[in-house]
């Protein structure tokens, strides 16, 4: 009895937190700027239009096939629905000279911050990368996604076009 | 009454989760690899050598509570038993990793486990890579603190896990850093951003060596600077360690220092970026009688491209950290479109050259033997390379879209690898390589691609010539299909096929791959950490999910 009691109660508080769920916003975390200054994610901004948080390294193959797809068609999107794509690297300090180069040697136009710490990566539970999130107005995570296959930029986009 | 005054608690913890916190919640992800082992008298395993248990799984969930101003949680390991390849120390079930930390008015706190970098991490790094079985966290208590802006402090005591254990040494630490531009009014506008760090990091151990009389509180520091001005960017750091005789440096007196600098420049669509290192006595254990890295206290990056295909994979660099010197350079180039070598969609170009040396060694007299225990070691010019050559690599990379449907990689990669320094084989002195590799990228649908990867490796020692064909059908956004094998043509001894055939299905954050195939023996490697992994035959199955 006292067991099942201590059990109940174990499960009544843990409901209790769950019950608060009702909210996705995305975690308040230092990452840095390929600058070298910190910036906090609470400062990414987009006037209250959607926003992609893209999770990416130098060495991830699908990363850069994914990022290399959507910066193909970024230009369409952006003019559609005036989404803006931040790109995380998630390298450390064996390629952080290189990311920059990196990303503009592919003609990117996203905005990119580091996570060398993977504080970010971890208080978003990301296992593995590419892993994507769609934010809504509100910073909301309303959507995400792990891996790319080809093609997967059709469906992130039909989610932003739902917002 | 002892069920009341246990179950109050709970709920008043639940309520003040629910309380301050409109905003919080509940989080975490899962991930499950397992595999079913079998016998294979071609690659020679035999019952003697297949795991007993014939299946093994290595299995985590993470959770966590996240509000404004709290956040606490845990993982929960389930290792039973770990895979091959995996330290068998890791076997085992638990809680290896839980925090609480508050965040208020500016000042963070964190207690319990973390992980943690100063600067580019070569004084202190604690982090975690999963799939290498590496996780040197702390177990302290951590404070970071912004007392105005531009100015950011952090400091720190712990222990560090080793394995399902915690290592011997304290390790305290303090670093600072400083956004000039952030502090000065004056320099707010001006285009150059400059920004300043240094740390301090101690440990402490108990001396108990019946032969030496040994530090029992060694200290290193460490400073940084950061210039970014316009399209470049300049950084460096240098660390100084004192004396801190070890299994690793076979236990000399000698003081440890390494210098990370790098310099890049880019724009759209160009970029280039030069680096250069020299690690000198920089092994930095919180245990001085652990030789491997499973305790390091700083990282050490290998400033080396991280290779991809299977085959580039086989040679692998490592930093050697009682001592090395080398140069890397990257260049990335994006041909416009509409031009003569661009065609329709424009060429990407990547080239990559890096190289690693010794360093320098000279007796610290006569009569003393080089690297002698309980001596100083040995001295060292600091501008002065080695004779010795540990690492070599030059690789290009050109990539094209033929048409809207076909896009083509091909990727040729010239090794150097010193095998006696880096893995410790007796009989291959430095392997010479060249690797070959085409990929092409066919889209039959909007959502349905054929990806193809035919690699080839030549090399007059060690296993000789390897070639690879890889074939992958995706459906996007739930399925992959890919059927590969590796062939070992040019080995003397044995001429091994390594076939394998893999399944996945994802949907949202939920992934399951099913594998079933041979696995070459060899070294494995993510960042700085490098793991063997056992050749195998047998089905494996990996299931993640993230909430």
């Amino acid at each position: 009895m006292k067991k099942l009691l201590i059990f109940t109660s174990i499960i009544l508080a843990y409901s209790t937190c769950v019950a608060q769920d009702a909210t996705k916003l995305f975690p308040s975390i230092d990452v840095k700027s390929l600058e070298g200054k910190l910036v906090n994610t609470n400062e990414f901004k987009n006037d209250s239009r959607p926003m992609v948080v893209a999770f990416w390294a130098t060495w991830c193959k699908p990363c850069t096939k994914e990022l290399n797809a959507i910066s193909d068609v970024y230009d369409a999107w952006q003019s559609e629905t005036g989404v803006k794509l931040i790109a995380i690297s998630i390298d450390d300090a064996r390629n952080t000279a290189k990311i920059g180069p990196y990303a503009n040697g592919k003609g990117w136009p996203f905005e990119i911050y580091t996570d060398p710490n993977s504080d970010l990566k971890r208080a978003l539970n990301v296992n593995a990368i590419p892993h994507t999130f769609l934010l809504n107005a509100k910073k909301e995570i309303v959507w995400q996604h792990t891996s790319y296959l080809d093609g997967d930029e059709y469906e992130l986009y039909e989610a932003i076009l739902k917002l | 009454m002892y069920e009341k005054l246990l179950c109050a608690p709970l709920f008043c913890i639940g309520s003040l989760f629910a309380q301050g916190t409109e905003s919080g919640k509940i989080s975490g992800n899962f991930q499950s690899n397992a595999q079913i082992y079998y016998e294979d008298s071609n690659l020679g395993i035999g019952p003697e050598n297949l795991p007993e248990e014939k299946f093994l799984s290595n299995s985590f969930v993470n959770l966590q509570y996240t509000s404004n101003i709290f956040s606490a949680g845990m993982r929960y390991e389930a290792n039973q038993n770990s895979l091959l390849g995996y330290d068998k120390r890791y076997n085992g079930e638990g809680i290896a990793y839980r925090f609480v930390r508050i965040n208020r008015n500016g000042l963070d706190i964190t207690a319990g486990n973390f992980y943690e970098q100063f600067g580019s991490g070569i004084i202190l790094r604690a982090y975690e890579e999963r799939n290498l079985g590496y996780d040197n966290a702390f177990d302290g208590i951590r404070l970071k603190y912004s007392p105005i802006e531009g100015v950011y402090l952090k400091s720190l005591v712990g222990k560090q896990r080793w394995y399902f254990d915690k290592s011997e040494g304290i390790v305290r630490g303090f670093d600072g850093e400083i956004s000039l531009n952030e502090i000065f009014k004056a320099l707010r506008d001006v285009r150059s951003q400059i920004s300043i760090g240094g740390s301090l990091v101690s440990k402490f151990q108990q001396d108990l060596d019946p032969i030496y009389i040994l530090p029992k509180n060694v200290v290193s520091w460490a400073s940084r600077f950061n210039v970014h001005h316009g399209k470049w960017i300049l950084g460096a750091e240098y660390v100084y360690k004192y004396n801190d005789p070890s299994a690793t440096n076979n236990f000399i007196y000698k003081e440890g220092q390494a210098l990370l600098a790098n310099i890049s420049y880019s724009q759209k669509r160009f970029g280039i970026s030069f680096s250069g290192k020299r690690v000198d006595n920089m092994s930095f254990n919180s245990d001085r009688n652990l030789k491997g890295q499973e305790v390091s206290i700083n990282y050490l990056p290998a400033f080396t491209k991280q290779h991809t295909y299977t085959l580039a994979t086989i040679y692998p660099y490592g930093t050697i950290a009682n001592g090395e010197m080398g140069l890397q350079a990257e260049l990335s180039y994006l041909i416009k479109k509409g031009s003569r070598i661009g065609g329709g969609f424009g060429m990407g170009v990547l080239i990559n050259f890096s190289n690693a040396y010794s360093i320098h060694q000279a007796q610290i007299d006569e009569k003393t033997s080089l690297g002698k225990s309980g001596t100083l070691g040995y001295t060292s010019d600091f501008f002065k390379m080695g004779d010795e050559k540990y690492f070599q690599e030059f690789n290009i990379e050109l990539s094209r879209k033929i048409n809207r449907k076909l896009k083509l990689i091909g990727t040729y990669v010239n090794t150097h690898y010193n095998s006696k320094v880096i893995a410790g084989y007796d009989y291959f002195g430095m392997i010479k390589a060249n690797i070959l590799v085409l990929e092409t990228q066919y889209k039959l649908k909007a959502r349905q691609a054929l990806r193809t990867e035919i690699q080839h490796l030549s090399t007059k020692q060690h296993d000789g010539n390897w070639a690879m064909a890889l074939v992958e059908y995706t459906v996007s956004p739930h399925y992959f299909f890919a059927i590969q094998n590796l062939y070992n043509y040019g080995n003397k001894s044995k001429k091994n096929h390594y076939p394998n055939l893999s399944a996945g299905y994802g949907k949202g954050t939920n992934r399951f791959t099913l594998g079933y195939g041979k696995q070459k023996q060899g070294i494995f490697c993510v960042g700085g950490v490098c793991r063997e992994v056992p050749k195998s035959n047998g089905i494996s199955l990996s299931i993640t999910s993230s909430f």
